[in-house]
């Protein structure tokens, strides 16, 4: 599997470090309970096809990125920078 | 008091000519890296540039101006040979004693490194001034072309030895098969 780094190009994914959802990105409010924060947490799914991850380009530049790929097929749909998408 | 001498990294394991490759230690005085803080990216640039006439190179880019360089290094985060006073701006990190650099140069440099790197090295691709973060043999390197044939490779200074052992491999390989 390849993965597309923003600032480096297309690298090898032994390059990279798995962070699992890009959910973890979407941090709820400090006062949103205890069940939004539980699911923030705790509750990932388990989606066969379409996911968006957190990927650590530990063997490159350092930064973390979103990759949007598919479990079936293994295609790498697209990435963009973790700092880009949470702001 | 008894004067000490100062042993760069690579001590007596450099310089290694085999074949048609040289790899000699690049020697700097200091390098620091800059980390602009949040939305300062361009007042840092400015800073630089008045400071030592380079602003922030591009992503993938080393500038130089004489033994002045700047040069991209990860995201987010510059290294550069002088000091420089960004109070406020960016943190400024001396790091003179954490990386260790050869240069790498000869007619077979590419071949060499094409058995280490899983990076596109041709000049087409990967022209002067270039430089990219990778892996060399499962070492965290960054890796900058500096001229025609030539490269610098720069590592963490405790992988100093690791990287000559795995360059004096390679730059061997490919003089046994280069041999009449």
């Amino acid at each position: 599997m390849r993965i597309n780094c923003p600032h480096c190009g297309e690298r090898d994914r032994r390059e990279f470090y798995y962070m699992g959802d890009a959910l973890a990105l979407d941090r709820p409010a400090r006062d949103a309970g205890v069940e939004a924060w539980d699911d923030y947490l705790h509750n990932r799914d388990n989606p066969a096809g379409a996911t968006r991850d957190l990927w650590y380009h530990e063997g490159g530049c350092g930064a973390w990125i979103v990759v949007a790929r598919d479990t079936v097929s293994h295609a790498v749909q697209g990435s963009a920078l973790a700092a880009k998408v949470a702001s | 008091m008894a004067r000490l001498i100062a042993l760069g990294p690579f001590a007596d394991l450099l310089p290694v000519k085999i074949g048609t490759v040289t790899c000699t230690e690049i020697v700097r005085d200091g390098l620091w890296s800059v980390a602009p803080y949040q939305g300062k990216a361009e007042a840092v640039s400015a800073q630089m540039q008045v400071q030592l006439g380079l602003g922030l190179s591009a992503v993938n880019r080393r500038d130089v101006a004489g033994e002045t360089i700047c040069q991209w290094i990860g995201h987010g985060q510059w290294l550069v040979n002088a000091p420089v006073a960004l109070d406020g701006l960016a943190a400024v990190t001396d790091q003179s004693d954490g990386w260790a650099a050869v240069a790498i140069a000869g007619d077979a440099v590419t071949d060499v490194l094409a058995r280490l790197l899983p990076l596109d090295l041709r000049a087409g691709v990967f022209a002067t001034g270039q430089t990219a973060r990778s892996l060399l043999d499962q070492m965290p390197v960054s890796i900058t072309r500096t001229g025609a044939q030539q490269f610098e490779i720069m590592v963490m200074r405790s992988m100093a030895a690791s990287l000559v052992q795995d360059l004096t491999v390679a730059m061997s390989g490919v003089a046994a098969r280069d041999a009449p």
